[in-house]
């Protein structure tokens, strides 16, 4: 018999936060992530080679998670804005003041390209029983998250594996 | 540059292949330039007081999103621009702090041609510092199974990632 209160028992395999990014998908994002990891690729560099196996210029696969993570501040927001809200929702629901994420399984479908609007939406799969770790205590979910262009074509799915946890009890 | 920059085709990869390793050190900059770059803006990735003191860590660490993308260009280093990533999974086992010296490596451990004639090579990545493992990463990865093969036009059913 599942240990987990109501109220998160009822979120499981429920469509969460259907958002759409704050902003257009857009290159300057691009060059800086490729020169973060020093990536010479020259699809993200190169109009020509983009043109040529592409059909224009993309972003990174990678980069699926960048264009849906909100401003920090913006006008009329009185919080800082945070992704993947529903990790944040289960830290505060148990207490858990802290949380790392462990595990990312990313998959790539159609190619993100400049210009592009997407959508998200998050749906919480599973959360475990309290655990102890060399962190804390506390508690793993995986929360996926679906990613849709602006023809509702699907371009990614994710998948996190977070642990709330509280330091001191381990 | 055009599009025959380095290219590896299906049929010149094996099971048990290396692929070259990238050694990078890195600094603090290394990663709030990477937590930035991906719009991650939690203060464990640049603040170093709340990393330690809330956190618990030693230091601001690398964030999981920049981890991704050192895995895909150390991935698309060895493929070239025709490589196209399907899948990606890692986990974390340890963390990345300035001072470190991260080095990626990577072997092929299946390499397929799926129903529509896709190729993929399954290639295992172990994110180490001294030697200590801190993410491992398995990748599928398409590749072109001819020199005219590109696998990035693939759409729909032809795409089985």
């Amino acid at each position: 018999m599942s240990d987990l209160p109501p109220e998160v028992e009822k979120l499981i395999d429920q469509v969460q936060y259907e958002e759409a990014g704050e902003f257009p998908v857009e290159r300057g994002y691009v060059y800086t992530s490729c020169s973060s990891v020093e990536n010479g690729n020259p699809l993200f560099w190169d109009d020509a080679v983009a043109h040529d196996l592409t059909g224009g210029p993309i972003a990174p696969p990678t980069m699926i998670s960048v264009w849906f993570r909100p401003h920090q501040w913006s006008p009329g927001r009185i919080e800082p804005g945070v992704p993947l809200k529903s990790h944040f929702d289960l830290k505060e629901i148990f207490d858990l003041p802290e949380a790392v994420m462990t595990d990312n399984t990313i998959v790539f479908h159609e190619p993100v390209r400049p210009g592009d609007r997407l959508r998200t939406r998050q749906i919480l799969r599973s959360v475990s029983g309290p655990k102890t770790t060399k962190l804390g205590t506390g508690r793993f979910w995986v929360i996926e998250v679906e990613y849709l262009n602006q023809k509702d074509e699907l371009v990614g799915v994710e998948s996190y594996t977070g642990f709330g946890y509280r330091r001191g009890e381990a | 540059m055009t599009a025959t920059t380095t290219k590896v085709t299906l049929a010149a990869v094996h099971v048990g292949d290396a692929l070259p390793e990238l050694a990078y050190p890195v600094t603090a900059t290394t990663i709030v330039l990477g937590a930035l770059a991906a719009r991650d803006w939690r203060p464990m990735h640049h603040d170093y007081d709340f990393a330690v003191n809330r956190n618990g860590t030693k230091d601001i660490f690398m964030n999981t999103p920049n981890q991704a993308a050192w895995f895909e260009r150390f991935l698309t280093d060895w493929s070239g621009p025709t490589g196209r990533l399907g899948r990606m999974k890692f986990r974390m086992k340890g963390s990345v702090f300035p001072g470190d010296t991260m080095v990626l490596a990577g072997t092929v451990e299946q390499v397929e041609t799926d129903e529509t004639g896709c190729g993929w090579a399954t290639v295992l990545v172990r994110l180490t510092v001294d030697g200590e493992l801190m993410t491992d990463c398995t990748a599928r990865i398409a590749l072109p199974t001819t020199d005219d093969d590109n696998p990035w036009t693939r759409r729909g059913d032809q795409w089985r990632p």
